[in-house]
């Protein structure tokens, strides 16, 4: 597969994406706020959902509702097929290799602590290393920090420099013998760099060590594939993929899940227990305790449908080009400076401005209609990096359109005339 | 428009711009730190109480105007004030931005006025409140500081 970049580049000539044949399909997209039309970019917390995941949640609970792996029953029977389908659809999305090494749980965050609690517990001992980077979700840092507590290992960062990019070179350098276990952000959320972590995965790999990556950003944005990526495990969740909330994915290498313990137990994840003695399932069921979020698991299946339904390269261009755009008109901006500014960016606009808090601007621009997050966007470590307290995070989803750009741009105006 | 010119008053931004007994109070007999985590607003306030009267009263920090237009306005409001005056004009104003207090007059409420546009934006009212939540704690000689979440 190609890197992002190649993806940017080859689509250039190709067709292009046209926004409006999916806004449609978005009903929230035609509701107001405060008397003025939704401009929604705030996508990096959560996208919004199309009518077809809508639609799936509701027939799963009219339709198919009962509970999976279980019952002979045909209710039970068709929610198990329907169910263990959307990991055919899993599988294929990301191009892992098996079903069994596709996960379902929460979300990225649990994804996360699975492989902390799980993989960390059992390979992670005191003085090892785990080494993280600068730009992590606070669910990317504080597992793992769990984990050294428990365990007496130390966890490293690898810095980023001013632009917001991870720092290769202090990166290789804090990998030693120590270190047992990378964990990294593809895209990050506050700034939205894209980190080259192929090349990351294959520095670490050289070492020996295996490499998590948090997808979460970076899946909303551009085709993903697990095996050309080469990384140990992937995270994401499917409510910033278009799908609904309390349902993710953590793809793991199948020899690796294996000699895993499991994370947490109960039905589901067993095959047969005595007070004396339980055996645990096989992958992926090992790792699923309990009964799933099933209705929302069908959900992110018709969200990889909706997705697969697109012409992926050409979305991830008009995403770029999208945001190229919104750099350009917000950063000319007299007193307004974007934080940020990575050579690869998907997806994440962060800025400040002089003399006006982020939280003022956030209230200023809802009220124009214009949902943006202001804050740390639970990524704490990178304000402190850059000595702010918090941005303005203005995000895009494949449904944005230059018009509400241009509306940021005057809300934007609309700050500055308040705050003269 | 309208509404966020009743937010943002005149002497909101004037505060925001040049806070008022913006600095660190030596000799002050209670500090106490007070944030809102969630935006990150973070002040220090320090105060000089003696005899049970606020005789002297400052702050540091950083955080959105409203936050700090806030913590101005009630430096200014309290020095010389009793503690249980200080802790009138304490519930006086979390009515008002609560939208608790209706009908009041102006005259009443002196410059705690421009901050009555605060009830209609609930998301800010966490703001307002953090100088003054973070006063009456130090009033009360508590040490943890104080957060609105
Ligand atoms: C980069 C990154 N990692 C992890 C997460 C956590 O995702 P979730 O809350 O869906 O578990 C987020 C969500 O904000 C994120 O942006």
């Amino acid at each position: 597969m190609q890197t992002y970049q190649d993806i940017l580049t080859s689509k250039k000539s190709g067709p292009g994406f046209d926004p409006d044949l999916v806004r449609g399909s978005f009903p929230i997209l035609n509701t107001t706020v405060h008397g003025k039309k939704l401009v929604y970019l705030d996508n990096a917390a959560t996208t919004q959902k199309p009518e077809s995941v809508i639609k799936a949640l509701d027939n799963y609970y009219r339709q198919l509702n009962s509970n999976i792996h279980r019952g002979v029953h045909s209710l039970s029977e068709k929610a198990t097929e329907a169910y263990e389908g959307v990991r055919d659809k899993a599988r294929q999305f990301i191009n892992a290799a098996s079903n069994m090494e596709i996960i379902f749980l929460r979300g990225t965050t649990e994804g996360i602590n699975l492989v902390a609690g799980s993989y960390g517990r059992s390979n992670v001992g005191q003085g090892d290393e785990v080494l993280i980077t600068g730009l992590e979700h606070h669910s990317n840092i504080v597992p793992w920090q769990m984990l050294c507590n428990q365990t007496g290992a130390v966890l490293k960062v690898a810095p980023i420099d001013d632009k917001g990019e991870v720092i290769l070179s202090e990166f290789e350098r804090l990998i030693g013998p120590k270190t047992k276990i990378v964990a990294i952000a593809h895209v990050s959320n506050a700034l939205g760099t894209v980190n080259p972590v192929k090349r990351m995965v294959a520095i670490a790999h050289a070492h020996g060590i295996p490499v998590l990556l948090d997808g979460a950003q970076a899946v909303p944005h551009f085709r993903i594939d697990v095996r050309d990526l080469d990384c140990d495990f992937y995270a994401f969740s499917a409510h910033k993929m278009y799908g609904p909330t309390g349902i993710g994915i953590l793809y793991g290498k199948q020899r690796i899940l294996e000699a895993m313990p499991p994370y947490q137990g109960g039905g589901d994840m067993i095959r047969s227990v005595t007070f004396e003695k339980t055996i645990f399932n096989d992958l992926p069921h090992k790792f699923e305790a309990g009964t799933p979020s099933i209705a929302d698991t069908i959900g992110i299946g018709a969200a990889f449908d909706f997705l697969n339904g697109l012409d992926w390269d050409a979305v991830s261009h008009y995403e770029h080009e999208l945001l190229v755009y919104a750099s350009e008109v917000i950063g000319a901006i007299p007193g307004l400076r974007i934080v940020g500014t990575a050579r690869e960016k998907a997806g994440v606009l962060s800025f400040v401005m002089d003399d006006v808090h982020p939280h003022d601007i956030g209230t200023i621009l809802d009220r124009e209609g214009i949902a943006v997050r202001t804050g740390h966007h639970c990524a704490q470590p990178v304000m402190l990096r850059f000595g702010i307290p918090a941005t303005v995070r203005a995000s895009f989803a494949l449904y944005n359109t230059k018009e509400e750009v241009d509306e940021l741009v005057r809300g934007i105006y609309t700050v500055k005339e308040v705050f003269h | 428009m309208s509404e966020l010119r009743a937010l943002y008053q005149e002497i909101i931004l004037e505060h925001n711009k040049k806070p008022r007994n913006f600095r660190k109070l030596e000799h002050a007999t209670r500090t106490l730190e007070g944030y809102n985590p969630l935006c990150g607003d973070h002040y220090t306030l320090y105060l000089k109480i003696e005899n049970d009267t606020v005789v002297d009263i400052s702050f540091e920090g950083a955080g959105c105007a409203i936050s700090k237009a806030s913590a101005s306005v009630m430096t200014t409001m309290l020095k010389g004030k009793s503690k249980d005056e200080a802790q009138g004009l304490f519930e006086t104003f979390h009515k008002l931005v609560t939208g608790e207090l209706k009908d009041i007059s102006f005259e009443t409420l002196g410059k705690l006025a421009a901050f009555a546009g605060v009830s209609e934006f609930p998301a800010r009212v966490k703001c307002a409140s953090l100088a003054w939540h973070t006063m009456r704690n130090a009033l009360d000689a508590q040490s943890e500081p104080v957060s609105t979440e």
